[in-house]
């Protein structure tokens, strides 16, 4: 976990180059055969907006994993570039300029770096919490002038468009969602090698420096101030290019893409994903995506659950999924991983049996006391239960609280475990 | 990194698109569950069961059983869309929507474009509530269907009933800041002023929505004006509070109201002491009498414990059933074109049909008043030993009002 | 127009108190343990639902004194189970955590209570009009808010002043260091601090339920403007927190009542200019922007004088 972001070695063998270059040649080839796979109008949805996600996330995470600058109003930016977006496609159609769909996101990533040119300046002068409060005093003035100034925001219908009327890409109309996949997917494939080369950059570890101690940036010359405009600037151009294929995929932009409640959903993206990563976000993206599109589906009380995993990884592990991926990596490489294996099969039982117990809680309280008239039944890993039977009750009771007495034994035992493993590893010579 | 990518998305269940059941017609109802709105979101949600037990009872609709598929949208128009492309790819081609007039747009807008680009595949949009004229008007489209009267017809009514009110004397207007506020202060300037040139409009206020958790600033401003009759098109919580508020400083007009009787509207009347004093215009209440909206009146009460705010959705799905069934289909093309012009016997007693034109449907419309019950027979609302009586009926012919749509049929 | 004046200075200053209740904790809590706590409009809601629930059982008065216990008694657990382990990640985890909580204390008040709006009444004893002026009533009750404001904005003073409690807080406003230097850091005073601070709350949101709205979004619409309130007036400063909710209080009650717009001020543009950017804001008028006068201010200090009105030190 103390492996920060862009510490990896310098790649000079060529084993290493190729296996650098084949991860992102399967990641491109993953994007590509995705929808083969998966083919349902449902997954083609879901994955286009895990793809615009992971723009946002990632552009998200320039501010907070790479600058250290934490935004409570990042979705300005992907709002404006939304909404330039829409206007774009409709004075394309409307003047019928030679400009086809694929070109429209960088409309939206124009129109957020301009955006963070103006109101980065003044934003970026302090870290810290008076940053986070700026941001969300930006946010906050945005959100609400948009429904103020309606010839260009459309006031709470917001504005639409119509893909289909920009002129054609090599025969190719933009209607059928599978080709706004590919498209957002050619756009997810750029920009994540474009803000994965921005941590290479000479810029991108002064940012990690002025996110560590801003003081010694100063004294070796820079200065934080410009280095985070830089920054939020680079982060506000990548929200643009998200919001303006949101744009594309709804063909509506409202005043809801500026708010704080998606500047609050892409915070928790990246944060559970993981900050000090790169790939971080993208997990993080692909996860929260998923669990907002499933879990509503699900159970009514989807946020509690959102809220319950949030906590749960602020306080248990606040590197996120991929923290707690690597965390594993020195263990893989010195070949001791399996001896993890026993304890985290034995942990898994009553951890599980505590996750059940939970969820059979809040689902009786919830069908017990908000639908009091739905279903009482709720199916939890395949086993139906009634939730309107005192037995129901006493099981739940019993599978959380025994659940948890137990999870937390074995749970040590994770932790000696552990220490074995690491140990063992480090022995091996692979544990700095 | 990208394996681990893989192995997750291919593990992940993906939004599964079952097969099409051709046993059951269902009905996407795409409306808040959640957040500010989901209060109203819900009754409507029980209200729809309740009409789907209804028609399963009798045999369902052209043999199918109906059901009623909830998707949460937290009224947000981009949420709408996630929830309309989940409801097209489970394969649902009829979904309904009531709250908030800038989700419809934008569900009609996107029904629309998706009947365009899948011929065959056909999705209708049932509204059952959103009340702003240009989705019958500018923005009409084929596949969108509106059971409420919008708030233009609504505004003809309310203003023809007060025409002949000569103790109206000042006008405050106290709207929502959004489309639907607007228009609600836009006819109610231009009818007054057709009608009843002698009015003055002391006010024209516009309050965000759904933000405003102490209305007594407003009421301070009304008070000051001078006004004896507030027309509002608010509702939710923003009616409730404005009442509260209002009652708190003693405030004593008339309440002209598209939406007094939503949840915590009769609670609030009650409280302030506003016997009669506080109308609402809307598709009739059960008070008014037709027997058959006091039968669907006595089953909520007793199933959900609320009263009906929706027989619009009655007439809805009713005549849903009844356009399959002239129909012979459940296909939502043929279907569409059963409803258009269809004639149909409103819950509330009258006739009404659904205007070829911009498929705006047309009804009766009742002004009615708050306030105690003459007859112990009567329903009260929200236990407060008050009730809806119905004070004018407007009949069909006279709600009438032109439109601007010029819809392309396919 | 003078009628208008005297209530919403009345109104303003009653909003304006309530604000502080809110504020006065949040910014103790800040200055203690550097944590700017996302979740204490929750914590006035959680007031709120108590007070409404404990006034159905056993009446208002009982409320008023044991909802405020409750919540500091979860204000301290949140502090003692959740903060203090958090604390060694850092301060963006400890906000975050605060984030989250405020979040899952919102969906377990719907779980518990539902989403639409409680009927949660003013006491009958306090439902009267208490004067009227120009011919408008003014509610009893909300004097008596006022009065419980006042009264504890007198006791915290007295406490901050008197008590050694109160020297060792006073002390943290200013150099948090040297407190934590002499020793006095500890554990328990953290605690103690957080409970106080969420109570303080909890009596806002149970005093304000009857009068505003108890509904499970009322902190989500009050806790931006707290935020606002701490920042304009200083992080960690008490006096600055005071003024700050009166002048937000004062002014968002009185932006409400105003209907001066661009339009008004020069006259109407020429109506040939169809709708644009240009009309949107010539004819928008001062209510209609009223909530967001409040962001406009926060940013226009920040920019200004970014330790806030009353504030020392910057983060």
């Amino acid at each position: 976990m103390s492996e920060p972001v862009t510490a990896s070695a310098p790649r000079t063998t060529r084993a290493d180059a190729l296996r650098f270059y084949g991860l992102w040649i399967a990641g491109a080839t993953l994007l590509l055969v995705l929808p083969l796979v998966f083919s349902s109008g449902g997954s083609l949805t879901t994955f286009s907006l895990i793809g615009i996600s992971i723009i946002f996330a990632l552009s998200y995470n320039i501010l907070l994993g790479q600058t250290g600058l934490l935004s409570f109003g990042h979705a300005v930016y992907y709002g404006i570039g939304g909404f330039l977006a829409i206007h774009g496609m409709n004075a394309i159609a409307g003047h019928e300029w030679p400009i086809p769909l694929p070109f429209v996101p960088l409309i939206g990533g124009l129109a957020g770096l301009i955006f963070s040119i103006i109101l980065g300046w003044v934003s970026t002068e302090r870290a810290g919490t008076v940053f986070a409060m700026i941001s969300l005093g930006v946010g906050e003035l945005v959100a609400s002038s948009a429904l103020i100034l309606r010839s260009f925001f459309g006031g709470e219908a917001g504005v639409t468009a119509n893909r289909t009327d920009l002129p054609a890409f090599f025969g190719l109309t933009f209607g059928p969602q599978i080709q706004i996949y590919y498209l957002i997917a050619a756009w997810v494939l750029i920009s994540t090698i474009a803000m994965y080369a921005l941590t290479r950059t000479p810029l991108g570890r002064v940012c990690n420096a002025v996110r560590d101690n801003p003081e010694r940036v100063q004294f070796i010359g820079y200065n934080p101030h410009v280095v985070r405009y830089l920054a939020f600037c680079f982060a506000g151009f990548f929200a643009g290019i998200a919001g303006a294929l949101a744009a594309i995929n709804f063909e509506i932009a409202n005043s809801a893409y500026l708010g704080l409640v998606q500047s609050g959903v892409v915070l928790f993206a990246t944060f559970i994903g993981g900050v000090a990563y790169f790939f971080g976000p993208i997990l993080g993206a692909i996860f929260v995506t998923y669990l907002q599109l499933g879990l509503t589906d699900l159970t009514a009380v989807w946020q509690l659950y959102f809220g319950i995993i949030f906590i749960g990884m602020v306080m248990f592990a606040p590197g996120g999924l991929a923290g707690l991926i690597m965390m594993h990596r020195p263990l893989a490489r010195g070949g001791t991983l399996h001896m993890l294996l026993p304890a985290y099969l034995i942990a898994a039982v009553p951890t599980l049996a505590l996750a059940g117990g939970v969820i059979l809680v809040i689902e009786t309280v919830s069908r017990y006391i908000v639908h009091a008239d739905a279903s009482t039944m709720v199916n939890l890993f395949g086993i139906p239960f009634d939730t309107s039977q005192p037995v129901t009750w006493v099981i739940a009771l019993v599978l959380t609280v025994g659940g948890f007495f137990v999870a937390r034994m074995t749970w040590r035992g994770i932790a000696a475990a552990w220490d074995r493993a690491a140990t063992a590893a480090r022995d091996k010579g692979h544990l700095a | 990194m990208r394996k681990l990518v893989l192995a997750a998305a291919l593990t992940l269940p993906m939004l599964a698109a079952p097969a099409l059941a051709q046993d059951t017609l269902k009905i996407g109802y795409i409306d808040p569950l959640s957040g500010g709105g989901a209060s109203v979101g819900e009754i409507g949600l029980k209200t729809f069961q309740l009409l789907a037990d209804e028609v399963n009872a009798k045999g369902g609709i052209q043999g199918q059983k109906l059901e009623i598929v909830p998707l949460d949208n937290k009224t947000n128009p981009q949420e709408s869309l996630i929830q309309l492309q989940k409801a097209i790819d489970s394969g649902i081609r009829y979904v309904t929507q009531g709250n908030g007039s800038a989700v419809a747009a934008a569900l009609s807008d996107a029904v629309a474009k998706h009947n365009s680009r899948n011929p065959g595949k056909e999705v209708l949009f049932f509204n059952y509530a959103a009340v702003d004229p240009i989705l019958t008007n500018e923005k009409c489209n084929y596949w969108h269907f509106r059971w409420d009267a919008n708030s233009d017809i609504k505004m003809q009514a309310l203003t023809s009933y007060m025409k002949d009110k000569k103790d109206i004397k000042k006008v405050y207007l106290i709207n929502q800041d959004y489309s639907f506020g607007q228009s609600v202060r836009t006819q109610a300037r231009k009818m007054l002023g057709e009608k009843r040139s002698d009015v003055e409009i002391v006010g024209d206020e516009l309050h965000p929505l759904l933000k405003i958790t102490d209305f007594a600033p407003y009421i301070a401003k009304i008070k000051a004006s001078g006004a004896d009759t507030v027309i509002t098109g608010n509702w939710g919580q923003d009616f409730a509070l404005l009442l509260k508020a209002a009652a708190d400083a003693g405030l004593k007009v008339n309440w002209f109201t598209y939406y007094a009787g939503g949840t915590g509207g009769p609670t609030a009347i009650k409280q302030t002491g506003l016997d009669h004093q506080v109308f609402q215009v809307s598709e009739g209440v059960a008070n008014g009498g037709a027997p058959g909206a006091i039968e669907v009146e006595k089953v909520l009460r007793a199933k959900y414990d609320i009263s009906n705010f929706y027989p619009r959705a009655f007439n809805q799905i009713r005549m849903l059933v009844a356009a399959a069934d002239k129909a012979k289909s459940t296909d939502p093309v043929k279907v569409a074109a059963a409803l258009e012009g269809l004639e149909f016997d409103v819950l509330n007693g009258g006739k009404g049909f659904m205007r070829k034109d911009d498929h705006q449907f047309f009804q009766p419309i009742y002004i009615s008043s708050f306030g105690s019950l003459a007859d112990k027979s009567m329903f009260d609302d929200e236990h407060t030993g008050w009730g809806w009586k119905v004070e004018a009926k407007v009949d069909t012919p006279d709600t009438m009002v032109d439109t601007t749509c010029k819809m392309k049929r396919p | 127009m003078l009628e208008l004046i005297v209530i919403s200075t009345l109104n303003g200053v009653l909003f304006g108190m309530l604000l502080f209740l809110l504020s006065s904790g949040l910014t103790i809590i800040f200055s203690m343990l550097g944590v700017l706590n996302f979740a204490h409009a929750s914590f006035y809601m959680l007031g709120a639902f108590f007070g409404f629930q404990l006034t159905r059982w056993i009446g208002f008065w009982p409320a008023l004194i044991i909802a405020p216990l409750l919540v500091g008694a979860i204000g301290m657990a949140v502090e003692r189970y959740g903060l203090r382990n958090t604390h060694k990640h850092g301060h963006v985890a400890e906000l975050l955590l605060t984030f989250g909580l405020a979040y899952i204390i919102e969906e377990i008040v719907q779980l518990i209570w539902g989403k639409g709006p409680m009927d949660y009444r003013v006491p009958a004893i306090l439902d009267f009009p208490a004067f009227t002026i120009f011919s408008t009533n003014y509610p009893a009750y909300k004097m008596f808010m006022l009065l419980i404001s006042v009264a504890i904005f007198i006791g915290l003073l007295v406490v901050l002043k008197r008590t050694r409690v109160g020297l060792i807080v006073q002390a943290a406003l200013t150099h948090p260091h040297m407190v934590g230097h002499l020793g006095h850091n500890v554990g328990q005073v953290f605690m103690l601090v957080f409970g106080v601070g969420t109570a303080l709350a909890a009596i806002a949101g149970v005093i304000a339920g009857p009068a505003l709205v108890t509904q499970s979004d009322m902190a989500m619409l009050l806790g931006p403007i707290l935020f606002v309130v701490v920042v304009v007036g200083g992080l960690g400063s008490l006096s600055g927190a005071f003024i700050a909710s009166l002048l937000i209080g004062l002014v968002q009650t009185f932006a409400v009542s105003m209907n001066g717009s661009l339009a008004s001020l020069f006259g109407p543009l020429d109506p040939s200019i169809g709708p644009s950017l240009l009309t949107d804001v010539w004819n928008v008028t001062i209510a209609q922007i009223a909530p967001i006068i409040p962001y406009l201010l926060l940013v226009l200090i920040l920019i200004v004088r970014p330790m806030g009105l009353m504030g020392t030190r910057e983060t």
